[in-house]
């Protein structure tokens, strides 16, 4: 059947990209990889000796290529271990394990014109689109920005590839986008993008309610995964366990620990594969998934980013 | 493939379709338990059965291929538009073309063969006599678009559908066995319009769960869920458009010929993600099965009538059985030793 389990990998380049950034590239140990969509990422699986890290990946490669994928990974200052494993551990030659691509950040084709705001890191996706919005000669202008002394991954050459249609914000140098500049005078029906910290998607969303830009127009994708907060205890009462959730680790990570299989894709609070049921204890939601009814019940969580309000969580597993 | 494609056999008039045993042991029967409910009801769609049966490839070609093959072809001559593409489609026609192609020739090497240098291919199917080069991705060198070429060649309907504004859009297929449904009425739809008319599931959530879920199905992780309805006659083309000419048929039910006219009709619907275009394609692979042949298999047999006697009045309207769902169940409860 035409189904792809996780492809393996071999590590055939390593880059220092900016001073905070290492690019991989990818090639698989047996035939060729799927060819994928624009805003498309993977979860890369790395099996460090005290704990498995699982973390999503934008595909930062030209789509249509096949032989190999390149992924960027920013060094995090409050990494819970995969971007310090990224950097620190692996080497040209390792062997790793990733899923199949999913796309939940895709072009919206459709519009009239294309404005993307990559902050940082955030710039990983949008290496996908560009290839394609070449081909397909559709107006697009790329907004960056970042701090020379951390990321700024690509940004001579991308300067030098697409000139006026990519602006540089280094802030290391003072240089600073006007994003309410950028937004004005835009053709009607061009879509907005955000990639890059919470600080930017916010910043970019409130012009855009200031200036009478519909929601559906823009759209964005947080690189943040799980983050870390107190710990709890978590009951599994169908299984008649109990586990230890510790401040650094997810929900998702502390099942995955104790080998209890639950299907996910983003690992963002994004995709809501990883829903699980709560029977008892109150959750702090994190996730951008569930509804707001949803999360009033109490009833259900996404433990990839979310974790318990108290000590104490009951899931239905 | 177990079972050997056969001379054809009709659909309309004469309806001389018949299941051979090999056909009736492998039909997916779709109730897994005796009392009917309304669930997502999705698994991968991965191999399940062994040897022959209808779960054995990601497409499965049965005894009914020419048959099927020269039904579509007297509806599409009848009706083009039961094809139907918008212009954003094209790629996402040709990863379905392409997935099609790779997955029959290495299923059913005797009857399918696919040879490609870079981006020219030639395609061979021996069942329909089929030899053709081509250049991948140029609708140009194909005696027909994409999909309408590759369409023709495989059993079951085909949707496909564009994933933006958080959802997915009906904007490409090909549909000449649907179960009283109109892709020419639901081209365009979202995913909430087109399920608008389904009853008891608005409540549930469950529309938009099945439509989360299916907007984040990865590349190269298809999934299937069964379907099913009741049909009189061995009809292919239930589509709204020919309403005119099958829906009086319901009104042909007696008891003394509900066994033989009325046949259990699933679709095995299979959604998979195509990797360039980040399309959703659904097939719908029809199986028609009477309810004399059915009866055959014992556990069917008692499964159905349960299964039938349970059946909410809400879903008895809405798949438009209310004429014959008495003379059905009536029929069947011979066969259920509880009763």
């Amino acid at each position: 059947m035409s189904t792809i389990d996780q492809i393996d990998v071999k590590v055939v380049a390593i880059e220092q990209v900016a001073p905070m950034i290492k690019a991989f590239t990818l090639e698989p140990l047996k035939g060729e990889l799927t060819p994928f969509s624009a805003g498309a990422h993977v979860v890369v699986e790395m099996d460090g000796s005290e704990q498995r890290y699982r973390n999503a990946y934008s595909l930062m490669s030209d789509p249509n290529d096949n032989r190999q994928y390149q992924i960027a990974v920013r060094l995090q200052e409050t990494s819970r271990g995969g971007s310090i494993y990224m950097h620190d551990q692996v080497a040209l030659g390792d062997e790793l394990k990733i899923s199949p691509p999913a796309n939940l950040f895709a072009p919206a084709w459709r519009a009239k014109k294309h404005i993307l705001f990559a902050g940082g890191v955030g710039i990983t996706p949008f290496l996908s689109y560009l290839p394609l919005f070449k081909q397909r000669e559709v107006e697009f202008e790329l907004h960056y920005l970042f701090r020379s002394h951390q990321t700024g991954a690509y940004s001579a050459e991308l300067a030098a590839e697409f000139g006026d249609q990519c602006c540089c914000y280094d802030a290391d140098q003072g240089k600073r986008c006007d994003i309410a500049e950028v937004m004005s005078g835009q053709p009607l029906g061009t879509h907005f993008y955000i990639c890059g910290p919470e600080s930017l998607i916010e910043a970019v969303r409130a012009t855009a309610e200031e200036m009478g830009i519909p929601a559906s127009a823009i759209h964005w994708e947080e690189f943040a995964g799980a983050k870390p907060g107190l710990p709890f205890k978590v009951e599994l009462s169908r299984q008649g366990i109990e586990l230890d959730v510790a401040a650094d680790s997810s929900l998702l990570e502390a099942l995955e620990g104790a080998e209890v299989d639950i299907p996910n894709l983003c690992r963002a609070g994004v995709c809501g594969q990883c829903v699980c049921n709560v029977t008892e204890g109150e959750v702090e939601h994190r996730d951008s998934y569930l509804s707001d009814t949803e999360k009033q019940s109490g009833q259900v969580i996404m433990p990839c980013v979310s974790r318990a309000a108290g000590g104490r969580l009951v899931l239905d597993i | 493939m177990r079972v050997a494609p056969k001379e054809i056999q009709s659909f309309r008039d004469d309806f001389t379709y018949t299941n051979s045993a090999a056909a009736i042991e492998r039909f997916p029967f779709p109730f897994p338990e005796d009392e009917y409910r309304y669930s997502v009801n999705i698994e991968a769609h991965q191999p399940k059965g062994g040897e022959g049966s209808a779960f054995e490839h990601y497409i499965d070609i049965d005894e009914h291929y020419l048959s099927e093959m020269a039904e579509r072809e007297l509806v599409l001559k009848d009706m083009p538009n039961r094809c139907l593409v918008m212009e954003h489609m094209d790629l996402a026609c040709w990863e379905m073309l392409e997935r099609y192609m790779v997955s029959l020739a290495e299923d059913y090497p005797e009857h399918f063969t696919l040879t490609r240098d870079g981006d020219s291919w030639r395609w061979e199917n021996k069942l329909l006599h089929i030899d053709d080069h081509f250049t991948f991705g140029d609708s140009a060198t194909l005696p027909r678009p994409p999909l309408d070429y590759i369409g023709r060649q495989v059993q079951g309907d085909f949707a496909l559908m564009d994933q933006r504004e958080g959802n997915l859009f009906m904007d490409a297929g090909m549909v000449t066995c649907p179960a009283d449904w109109s892709l020419a009425f639901d081209a365009g739809m979202s995913f909430d319009e087109w399920h608008g008319p389904v009853p008891m599931v608005h409540n549930e959530g469950i529309i938009d769960r099945a439509r989360k879920y299916l907007m984040a199905l990865p590349v190269g992780q298809p999934v299937r869920r069964l379907n099913w309805t009741l049909t009189v006659n061995a009809r292919m083309d239930t589509s709204s458009e020919t309403y005119n000419e099958w829906g009086h048929e319901r009104a042909s039910i007696t008891p003394e010929n509900v066994g033989e006219k009325i046949y259990l009709r699933v679709e095995v619907q299979v959604l998979d993600r195509m990797p360039r275009s980040n399309a959703v394609t659904i097939s719908i692979r029809t199986y028609l099965l009477s309810l004399e042949d059915l009866v055959t298999n014992k556990a069917w047999a008692v499964r159905m009538h349960r299964t039938m006697k349970t059946l909410p009045e809400a879903l008895i309207h809405y798949k438009g059985l209310t004429r014959f769902h008495g003379m059905v169940v009536d029929y069947l409860a011979q066969f259920d030793p509880a009763n």
